[in-house]
């Protein structure tokens, strides 16, 4: 690790600890004398925001696991009891369910800033995988808390999306009733997704939390230049545009903080609904497995992955082109690292083809997250189709226009 | 920087922009959720009309009473026909059986209707009976077709009919437009009906979220805190940053 000290503390309880248990270089290695880029905009805020909000879903998480009922007679009642006779119960409740938009939204921020200045780029392959791999847990993990509440939404979510494994050629059918545990979504699948949500996917995630952080200190971090600090060192081997990660950046990521709880309370306290978004009105309608709801859409941060399962026609009446393409479309994201192939990492000294792709990418991504959540039409399934065709474009043809694209050279140290 | 403003916000506002209502016209049920006069005068109608068949099974007596400002004697004089205690949850005596047979389904529960439902539909909908002979029970609703509930309220509304106008737009396409035109008065003038369902409203939105005020009033602390904190934490970060660069 980068700068790694062989100095111990002496004496008093640090010393007696630090005779038995690698304190100090873990308190240098990670944190005192971690050396970051100083360089760091406004996009570096959101890794640790989103470190934060893990940890409060899991605390709100274990205090609302201590009312809730996992069981399809008792859970939608449970949830409102929380909300009305646990004390604070209800704030429990809304720091959680606001929160888990929350975290998707700051992931979602976080991996465009891996992805305008190169962050996947070698040497950190590993790094961006881990990363992805943290994405997938999460989805998993929102996919299946919210099932919980046991809403029309939550039910009649969980069975479309569940159906969706029933598309595949010849094992389908067995694989989605091995998931549910029953022929349609029923207690089993409430009891085995509460066993996922509240033990099984957090130990994952947070496992592959430490591994993410522990590969971002092994490779460094990168920065907004998108060029190696590490190059240019002082005597003492320090990187000349380093600083310690305690106190400079400990100290701008408590501001950080700060202003997202600001927001993150706006909602929590004056919109935890957020028109619909993060807590669907449906959803205070308890499951009926004999009722189907007119229009069914996932929540917000799933709906662009929704919008391009249904963009691909069906093949001879089967859906499975469709998941193939939704699965691909996250799929895609691990290859980053190896279809990138400019010169340079950073969007700052790219050239107008790669910028005209991000632009076409992001807004096709915005538009499927819109399209997932509308009633389908034939406009709007051209519309979707053109935005899944852009979509897979952006990745695919990277090799290719990040070859061609035109760079800027580089400079030698760090730019503000 | 400036260049990845515009796709922030588009991130950000796409809600905003899919939020859309489709279907029926909704009159707005303007509600004042501060006005707990109202909603007591809702809870009366509340428990007279609708609890006979549909249950608030998530809400306590006693919580309405601490909230709304109704001691124990008043809400057991006036809210608590069961002869329960302030304490038990507010259930109804009809079995779901019976109800089944008379109204071809069990009536929902209302706790948290308002959040389904919202305000507006609730408002309207429960404006909008009116007479209709070819159904089963002689009355159909306009936001709620082919409705299963009775027009309860029907002693204070009294009775609508429809009137049908055709209108012919210059494509020669024909709009059907309905409007309820009162043909029996009721006990109270529409305006007073009006009122008593802006009340009903206003309690049923109180039950669907009993901690709403409390919520709201923490809210404006939280933030005046975060935002003092804001300025420590920003002096903080200045201080520590002033050697770097």
């Amino acid at each position: 690790m980068a700068g790694s000290t062989s100095e111990k503390w002496q004496g008093g309880l640090l010393g007696w600890i630090d005779a038995r248990f690698p304190l100090s270089s873990l308190w240098y290695d990670h944190l005192a004398r971690y050396y970051a880029p100083k360089n760091f905009n406004f996009w570096y805020y959101f890794g640790s925001l989103a470190l934060m909000i893990l940890v409060m879903q899991i605390i709100t998480g274990i205090w609302l696991t201590m009312n809730y009922k996992p069981d399809a007679d008792l859970a939608f009642n449970s949830v409102e009891y929380i909300m009305r006779d646990v004390n604070w119960g209800w704030l429990m409740r809304y720091l959680h369910s606001t929160g888990a938009s929350f975290f998707f939204i700051v992931v979602y921020l976080h991996m465009f800033r891996g992805l305008i200045y190169g962050s996947y780029r070698k040497p950190r392959e590993l790094l961006w995988i881990f990363g992805m791999l943290i994405y997938l847990a999460l989805m998993a993990e929102a996919f299946m808390g919210y099932l919980l509440p046991w809403g029309q939404m939550s039910y009649w979510g969980a069975q479309v999306i569940i159906n969706l494994f029933g598309a595949i050629p010849w094992i389908g059918e067995t694989l989605a009733i091995w998931v549910r545990g029953d022929f349609v979504v029923a207690d089993a699948t409430l009891n085995r997704f509460f066993a996922f949500h509240v033990i099984a996917l957090p130990i994952v995630l947070l496992l592959l939390v430490v591994l993410h952080i522990l590969a971002l200190h092994e490779v460094g971090s990168n920065n907004p230049d998108g060029i190696e600090i590490k190059k240019n060192k002082n005597a003492d081997g320090i990187p000349k545009d380093g600083i310690p990660f305690h106190p400079y950046y400990t100290v701008k990521d408590i501001v950080g903080v700060i202003v997202f709880l600001i927001f993150f309370s706006l909602v929590v306290f004056f919109a935890p609904e957020m028109g619909g978004y993060f807590l669907e009105y449906n959803n205070f309608v308890p499951a009926d497995p004999l009722k189907t709801p007119e229009h069914i859409a996932p929540l917000w941060y799933f709906t662009p992955y929704y919008a391009i399962l249904r963009a691909v026609p069906s093949i001879a009446g089967s859906a499975f082109p469709g998941v193939l393409a939704m699965f691909m479309s996250i799929l895609v994201m691990f290859l980053l690292p190896w279809l990138d192939r400019s010169p340079v990492r950073s969007i700052r000294y790219r050239g107008n083809l790669y910028k005209t792709m991000l632009a076409l990418f992001v807004i096709s991504f915005v538009l499927l997250a819109w399209l997932g959540m509308e009633p389908p039409s034939p406009g709007k399934t051209l519309l979707s189709q053109i935005c899944t065709i852009t979509y897979f474009a952006f990745f695919l043809l990277m090799p290719i226009y990040t070859k061609l694209d035109k760079t800027k050279p580089l400079p030698d140290r760090l730019t503000p | 920087m400036k260049k990845y403003i515009l796709p922030i916000l588009m991130l950000l506002l796409a809600p905003v922009w899919a939020y859309a209502a489709g279907g029926v016209h909704l009159d707005k049920a303007n509600i004042d959720p501060n006005n707990r006069q109202s909603q007591q005068r809702g809870a009366r109608l509340f428990v007279n009309y609708c609890l006979s068949c549909h249950s608030a099974e998530l809400m306590r007596y006693e919580r309405i009473g601490k909230d709304l400002g109704i001691n124990n004697k008043m809400l057991k004089e006036n809210l608590i026909f069961t002869g329960g205690k302030v304490g038990d949850l507010m259930t109804v005596a009809t079995a779901n059986a019976d109800s089944k047979e008379w109204f071809g389904t069990v009536p929902p529960d209302l706790t948290v209707i308002a959040r389904s439902r919202g305000v507006d539909w609730l408002y309207t909908y429960m404006r909008s009976f009116y007479r209709d002979d070819s159904k089963l029970i002689g009355v159909n609703n306009l936001v709620f077709p082919d409705v299963g509930m009775p027009h309860v309220l029907w002693e204070l509304q009294g009775w609508q009919e429809p009137v049908i106008t055709t209108t012919k737009d210059e494509e020669g396409n024909e709009h059907k437009m309905i409007e309820l035109e009162l043909v029996e008065p009721g006990t109270l003038t529409p305006k007073e009906y009006d009122r008593a369902i802006r009340d009903l409203v206003n309690f049923l939105d109180y039950i669907g979220e009993p901690y709403k005020y409390e919520r709201q009033h923490l809210g404006v602390k939280v933030i005046m805190f975060l935002l003092v904190f804001l300025v420590i934490a920003y002096l903080m970060k200045k201080d520590y940053w002033k050697d770097v660069h």
